[in-house]
């Protein structure tokens, strides 16, 4: 399945604005009329006609002749007609390891950004295990970027994952960046008056933020994100990667919304063509248009129905809480928004378990 | 069997040149000794346009306002001189340590490696100048007639067998005796060539023609062998040593640093010329060491020197100049030294290049050069021990796990093995997916109303969300472990759904049985 490149600026590779050289097409904008009847009634003196219509005549022809020497510096070939657009080539589909998921998308897409939102408890991070682990499998190398540190190693072992080709950031509030300006102070105490502004600026570290990261204090969330946005940044220029993964599930979803469309924009642009796979878990949507693939997760809806215990039986609230066992969950998934395909939105449900339940 | 010479002329001004390649455009001279009686002893060609010489004191020096002076530094000249050791050392493993100038080296059987003698003596004259140093460089059917032959003639001199004396005619009878003889050696060099002058030998032609018996009976066994070297036949054997795997650099700063940057340039320097020298014994390092001495001011009138030692560990051998300078400088600007430098040491451990054959039809990894720069950034920003890859530890505890260096090349895995996990592929993809657990780390802290023994209703004072009615629960699962340590745990774990207004969640619920506190340790997603 394929689907046309819709923005011409975004398939060539070109900024959304158009310079003097470039420009495909010059049409007369009203505002040069209002520049010319503003300086008309500014310079001629009222009640001389002739005056007027010959500074009129005068500027037309000189638009006129900028126009034509405008034209005549585009190069033929140069503005791509819409029909002649080349065709987006289908990504390439990696298996998430969960049979029901990939024959719902058919695995996740390389070069893209994937979007799996849902509420606590919902399964993101069960999917995000079992990709990992199918990634490692794979041979690939995977980074995790946990914007609340709240990995489970044990869990992360029991999925399957191949622990050495995983790269964990584990970003938290207790970060040196966050008491860089106390360190300065220090510094300068100590009469040493290092300079880390110009190192970092040297070295890179700040050239692409996304917030002001001079702001200080910083909102917990805020803080975590920075970094979570940073390390993205760094990874994804480092390349190399088979699959990265931001955890962002944990991060309300008002402070998620913070998070410049722009800068999925640039993640969207990075992984382009590459072979990489972006995947954020999020509780709602957060990335718009640049998500090739946005899943919602839930729980079904009958609530016990998600705990699959030994006791499965209508007195199940008389037995003892020693008596039961939680066994897994039963995971709805639902294909919300798709650039890959043009299908109506869908759903699949599967079972998870437990470690323990064997 | 030919023999070849690299031969550093003017050695203390190469030296301060090699740790200062800015001063290359400039009159510079060396001077020694202890104030105020420092004299110099090396100028370059442009100080000497200048009417700087050798002899004169520091003070008449001075006068000259275009001059660059520097004292002489052993550092410097050690340098200089392990770098000459490399270079030779990159051609041939039999070679002679003659001087701190002067190296020997055997290239019996080069030929055939390393093509023809002139291409030889131009790719060590092309070596040195990468090791930082300027070369005369001489090859000869001898080692005495290739040693005077790079002492005479500047650049590249390649003399072919049997026309030694004819090569060597032309030069002074002076270059049979070293620059730097000293005692009773010098005295009795200086009468040697005292009495050759007064004969009227003034090149070593003429000392060629002089009749043997003759010379025998005025100069006697010392004559003879001065004759020898001037027609070029001396024949000795080289006494050859194995220069020590010792990559280290040093520059002594007559100002202190302060600031980063002017030390980044410095370590730029090293960098490269440690790198230039592991690079010509064909191996790389896994392990910096960075000695920064500081000027610490204890009281206002005394001023102590004390070091500050910086260690970078890389996961893989590498021999990337910027890579390192980029660790350096990330590393230093996570730990400040706080005092000023006046003396910089880095030190190279050396190591194998690592080899690694890519695979056509293997997924991609990431360059380990670059990830471990963005490991660095990241480890910056996030903190060391924030970064990494897992390893679990054989124990039940519920954290047992610990950070290690991530390293983006996995040992590769026996047949046997990845059979067994292709099998272990296919059964994990029939298999369900494993519930997972996502942790609060630290654990909420919550208070639980109990029914009967069992959690009815739990609040959590700082998570608003983890909180609510007790809609299902199982347990509790009793662990504990490290009874014998003092960081003993006990502990109950209850598995919880929790309905707080619409949303039902599945927590991990535990009762710290030690302390007597309930947690909610992590939520079921």
């Amino acid at each position: 399945m394929s689907s046309a490149v819709v923005s011409t600026s975004a398939a060539l590779g070109r900024p959304f604005i158009f310079d003097a050289d470039s420009e495909p097409e010059v049409r007369p904008l009203p505002g040069a009329n209002q520049t010319s009847e503003k300086a008309r009634v500014g310079t001629a003196a009222p009640g001389c006609p002739v005056e007027r219509s010959s500074t009129v005549l005068r500027r037309q022809a000189s638009l006129q002749s900028a126009i034509q020497d405008q034209q005549s510096k585009i190069l033929p070939g140069s503005v791509l007609p819409a029909s002649q657009l080349s065709i987006r080539p289908t990504p390439e589909m990696a298996s998430t390891g969960i049979l029901e998921f990939d024959a719902l998308t058919g695995g996740l897409p390389r070069g893209c950004l994937t979007e799996l939102c849902g509420p606590a408890s919902s399964g993101r991070t069960t999917v995000l295990l079992a990709a990992l682990a199918a990634a490692t499998r794979r041979g690939e190398f995977c980074a995790l970027i946990d914007a609340s540190d709240a990995l489970d190693p044990h869990s992360a072992a029991a999925a399957g994952i191949d622990l050495d080709r995983l790269l964990w950031v584990r970003c938290n509030e207790n970060s040196p960046g966050r008491h860089g300006d106390t360190k300065k102070k220090e510094n300068q105490k100590k009469g040493c008056p290092i300079s880390r502004a110009s190192l970092a600026r040297e070295v890179g570290i700040s050239s692409q933020s996304a917030f002001d990261f001079d702001r200080t204090p910083l909102h917990q969330s805020e803080h975590r994100l920075e970094q979570v946005l940073r390390a993205t940044d760094l990874l994804l220029e480092s390349g190399g990667f088979g699959l990265i993964v931001l955890d962002l599930a944990d991060i309300a979803a008002q402070a998620a919304r913070h998070i410049p469309l722009t800068t999925w924009f640039r993640f969207r642009r990075a992984v382009e063509h590459k072979l990489t796979i972006l995947l954020v878990i999020e509780q709602q949507a957060i990335a718009g248009s640049c998500s090739s693939l946005l899943l919602q997760l839930g729980v079904l809806s009958t609530q016990y129905s998600v705990l699959s215990s030994h006791a499965r039986s209508d007195d199940q609230h008389l037995q003892p809480a020693h008596a039961h066992l939680f066994a897994g969950l039963n995971i709805n998934v639902q294909l919300t928004h798709s650039r890959l395909e043009r299908k109506p939105a869908r759903a699949v449900a599967f079972e998870t378990k437990t470690a323990w339940a064997g | 069997m030919p023999f070849a010479c690299i031969y550093i002329p003017n050695f203390p001004v190469a030296a301060a040149l090699r740790a200062e390649p800015d001063l290359q455009a400039y009159p510079i001279a060396i001077f020694e000794g202890k104030p105020p009686l420092e004299k110099i002893i090396a100028v370059n060609e442009r100080a000497r346009a200048l009417g700087i010489s050798p002899g004169m004191t520091k003070a008449q020096a001075e006068l000259c306002s275009e001059l660059a002076l520097r004292p002489r530094s052993s550092l410097h000249d050690s340098s200089a001189h392990a770098a000459l050791l490399d270079c030779a050392q990159s051609f041939s493993p039999c070679l002679e340590d003659t001087a701190a100038d002067t190296a020997l080296i055997d290239l019996a059987g080069m030929e055939s490696l390393l093509g023809s003698l002139p291409q030889i003596s131009r790719a060590i004259s092309a070596r040195a100048v990468a090791v930082g140093l300027q070369a005369n460089v001489a090859v000869a059917s001898n080692p005495d007639a290739a040693l005077l032959a790079a002492r005479g003639f500047p650049g590249v001199t390649v003399i072919p067998p049997g026309k030694e004396a004819m090569q060597l005619g032309q030069l002074a009878v002076g270059f049979l005796f070293h620059d730097h003889l000293e005692g009773e050696e010098k005295k009795s060099a200086d009468h040697l060539l005292e009495t050759l002058e007064r004969w009227g030998i003034r090149n070593l032609r003429a000392l060629a023609a002089l009749p043997q018996v003759s010379l025998s009976e005025r100069l006697g066994q010392q004559g003879l062998r001065l004759q020898q070297l001037a027609r070029g036949a001396a024949s000795r054997t080289l006494v050859p040593v194995e220069p020590p795997l010792v990559f280290e650099e040093a520059i002594e700063l007559e100002h202190p640093i302060v600031l980063l940057e002017p030390l980044a340039f410095l370590l730029n320097r090293l960098l490269e010329q440690i790198c230039a020298r592991l690079g010509s014994r064909a191996l790389a390092t896994q392990e910096l060491r960075l000695t920064l001495e500081l000027e610490v001011f204890h009281q206002p009138s005394k001023i102590n020197y004390q070091p500050f030692l910086r260690t970078l560990r890389l996961p893989l051998p590498m021999l990337d100049a910027k890579v390192f300078l980029k660790l350096l400088q990330l590393d230093l600007n996570a730990n400040p030294p706080g005092a000023p430098i006046v003396k910089i040491h880095l030190a190279a451990e050396p190591a194998r290049p690592r080899s690694a054959q890519g695979g056509l039809f293997l997924p991609p990894s990431p360059e380990p050069e670059k990830l471990e720069l963005t490991l660095a950034r990241i480890a910056g920003m996030v903190g060391e021990h924030k970064v990494g890859a897992l390893e679990l530890l054989d124990t039940h505890h519920p954290e047992g796990f610990r950070m290690r260096r991530f390293v983006a090349e996995v040992a590769r895995k026996t047949p046997q093995k990845e059979n067994s996990d292709s099998s272990a592929v296919g059964s994990a993809i029939a298999k369900s997916a494993v519930t997972a657990l996502r942790r609060f780390r630290p654990p909420l802290r919550v208070h639980v109303a109990l029914e009967n023994g069992e959690p009815a209703r739990v609040i959590c004072p700082k998570k608003k969300e983890a909180q609510g009615d007790v809609l299902w629960k199982a347990g509790p699962w009793r662990f504990s472990g490290d009874w014998w340590e003092h960081e003993a745990w006990s502990r109950d774990e209850w598995d919880l759904a929790l309905q707080n207004g619409d949303t039902i969640a599945l927590y991990r619920l535990v009762h710290d049985l030690l302390a007597g506190a309930w947690f909610v340790e992590g939520m079921y997603d």
